[in-house]
């Protein structure tokens, strides 16, 4: 989240509800390491990334239903997994991403 | 009032120190978190004292090594138990890269080093040299001779940190590398053409230098891509800075022989 810090703390004064997404896993090959981290605010802005671009327009979905639903749960991108969302990465791997409202 | 633990979170990392975030992320108690902080007592909870002991534990030794991951335990803190998985985020403090020698490729490797998250400290003992307009991007600058600067640094530098020194003049030269041998640093490295290099081997095994600690030096500094400019040369040497980091090979110019530049 390190890299996306400014933007968290900005939105947070300004009294936006914030989801933040986390790379927590990854199987096979995948663009960034566990840590890596995107956010979206309640007007749909995003800072940061989770991925070479392939997942993050369906991060950003994901993102305002918890923003919305105030939950936290893990969601995995990627062709291998059964449960996986049709959203995959071009590099064959799995992603697995953990959201939730920056409500701590 | 109490920071919120994103404020403890947001504060450590901005002033550059070693944290751990770690949530459960999945079963007993999602989204609980702790704070872990070397020599700091732990802030927050996962909710059961035991779980917070062994997982504080386990996130130190992850934040040494600078990684993070998934792991399992269970609702007390059992090994190989599945009671809740936690994700622990390290965020190490960023590591050093000591540049030696104010020159034209110092101010293009610390414009590099900077793009690659490293804390830059630029010496050299001339203070006409050594100015903070001449390398805005250097979070420190140092007018000392090596001696002195390893006297400040040496303690601190580590595997995951850079000695790059640029001066080739034996006079810098000799000193700085004879005291960075003698510190952890995961790379050292030298600048100079072949003839230089040459010159300053005799001068360092006069010095004392034997030949393990020759071999751990990077002279000439860089991987042979044919670089010509300070731009070009300090992408050569941040090239080979993290091959040697990941452990692949490259064709490095230590390892060649002939000019470094084609004519």
């Amino acid at each position: 989240m390190k890299d996306i810090l400014d933007d968290l703390v900005s939105w947070r004064q300004a009294g936006k509800r914030i989801a933040v997404a986390r790379v927590v896993d990854i199987e096979g090959s995948g663009p960034r390491d566990p840590g890596a981290a995107m956010a979206v605010n309640e007007d749909g802005e995003v800072v940061g990334s989770v991925s070479g671009g392939c997942v993050e327009g369906a991060v950003v979905s994901e993102a305002l239903e918890i923003i919305d639903s105030q939950s936290r749960r893990m969601v995995t991108f990627g062709y291998t997994d059964d449960e996986a969302f049709a959203v995959g990465l071009t590099c064959g791997g799995t992603i697995h991403l953990y959201i939730e409202p920056l409500d701590w | 009032m109490t920071e919120s633990l994103f404020e403890q979170y947001a504060a450590a990392v901005r002033s550059e120190h070693a944290v751990c975030l770690v949530t459960i992320i999945h079963g007993i108690g999602l989204g609980s978190k702790i704070l872990v902080r070397p020599g700091e007592p732990v802030a927050g909870t996962l909710g059961d004292s035991e779980l917070d002991r062994v997982v504080e534990r386990d996130a130190l030794a992850e934040l040494e090594v600078g990684r993070s991951g998934v792991r399992n335990y269970g609702a007390n803190g059992q090994q190989r138990e599945n009671d809740l998985t936690v994700f622990i985020e390290s965020q190490a403090p960023p590591p050093f890269m000591l540049i030696f020698g104010a020159v034209d490729f110092t101010a293009a490797l610390a414009d590099s080093a900077k793009l690659l998250g490293y804390r830059v400290v630029v010496a050299d003992a001339r203070p006409v040299f050594a100015t903070p307009r001449r390398f805005p991007m250097a979070d420190e600058i140092c007018v000392a001779w090596p001696d002195e600067v390893f006297d400040q640094f040496g303690d601190v530098l580590g595997p995951r940190d850079v000695v790059a020194i640029l001066t080739h003049d034996n006079k810098f030269d000799v000193p700085a590398v004879t005291r960075a041998l003698q510190t952890n640093v995961g790379y050292i490295g030298v600048m100079g053409s072949r003839k230089t290099h040459d010159g300053r081997t005799e001068r360092l095994r006069e010095a004392g230098v034997d030949q393990a600690g020759l071999d751990r030096l990077r002279s000439p500094i860089g991987i042979d891509i044919g670089g010509r400019t300070p731009e070009e040369t300090a992408i050569s040497i941040c090239a080979e800075i993290i091959a040697l980091r990941s452990g692949r090979e490259v064709s490095a110019l230590r390892d060649r022989t002939g000019p470094i530049h084609e004519r």
